[in-house]
């Protein structure tokens, strides 16, 4: 299973205009393409932190699907972000989620947002969410 | 008198506005739309965490002291923690802010969200937010 055919083509995700960037056997990475609208400041172009947030909650989702290999209907329990920087104004930020455990019910994730060096990141993630169904033993 | 309250672009473009104000504090609305949808029938959690983060800088906008310049204090997100306890259903959403401590540097704040009732919560946030000198 693929985490690229994932991305919804709709919605939140569409209008933010995420988009795969590159996966792993436990981890999504999802691309976050600056735009004016996204700002947290018009005259600087620095992002809002909410678009970090939206990015971070759905490469977390899709790395827990890519972590089990097929679709799991899973809704967020909890997510905790640390903003360590602003990204750069004008900077795709890439958003790595990783799925790290998953128990019958709870799926444990963590991640990195960043926009050019993955060792200086923009904001660190951890969180939780619970599987809708459960995981086959 | 209410303090200025400026919503940013990610805010307005996402149509955040100012519902009403609860004793000095901004309640913030935003109707359902495609751009906060995630999956089908229900509020993304992404938007629904930035519509808190909102409420809760907002509020902590309506709290401080105006400086002598009247110059805006910059405020900064440190982090956030984000609890979901309901789907967020295909209608308006409201939030509020209360700002738990207000340090020179820090303040800290928590924000809830709900639809109908505002008794039943549909997410939370607590939120450390940095408070600049203009």
């Amino acid at each position: 299973m693929v985490a690229a055919g994932l991305i919804s083509q709709a919605g939140h995700s569409d209008w933010l205009g995420l988009a795969f960037h590159a996966e792993s056997d436990d981890w999504v990475e999802l691309a976050l393409p600056w735009k004016a609208e996204l700002a947290a400041d018009a005259q600087s172009g620095v992002l809002a932190s909410g678009p970090i947030i939206s990015l971070m909650d759905t490469a977390a989702g899709l790395a827990v699907c890519r972590r089990q290999n097929r679709i799991v209907q899973q809704v967020t329990v909890d997510l905790r972000v640390d903003y360590m920087r602003a990204a750069r104004p004008g900077r795709t930020v890439i958003g790595r989620g990783e799925c790290y455990k998953v128990t019958r019910s709870i799926a444990f994730v963590r991640g990195v947002a960043y926009d050019e060096d993955i060792d200086d990141p923009v904001a660190h993630v951890a969180g939780t969410f619970i599987l809708l169904h459960e995981t086959p033993a | 008198m209410n303090r200025p309250v400026i919503l940013p672009p990610y805010a307005l473009s996402l149509g955040f506005e100012i519902d009403h104000w609860d004793n000095g504090v901004p309640v913030l609305g935003c109707d359902f739309g495609p751009r906060v949808l995630g999956r089908p029938g229900f509020w993304h959690g992404g938007a629904i965490s930035g519509f808190l983060e909102m409420a809760a800088v907002a509020a902590v906008q309506a709290a401080l002291e105006p400086d002598d310049d009247s110059a805006r204090r910059p405020l900064k997100p440190v982090n956030i923690t984000v609890e979901f306890m309901r789907g967020g259903q295909e209608k308006r959403l409201y939030a509020i802010g209360r700002v738990i401590r207000e340090g020179r540097r820090l303040a800290n704040v928590s924000a809830e969200a709900w639809q109908d009732d505002r008794s039943r919560p549909i997410a939370m946030a607590q939120m450390h937010v940095m408070i600049g000198t203009a």
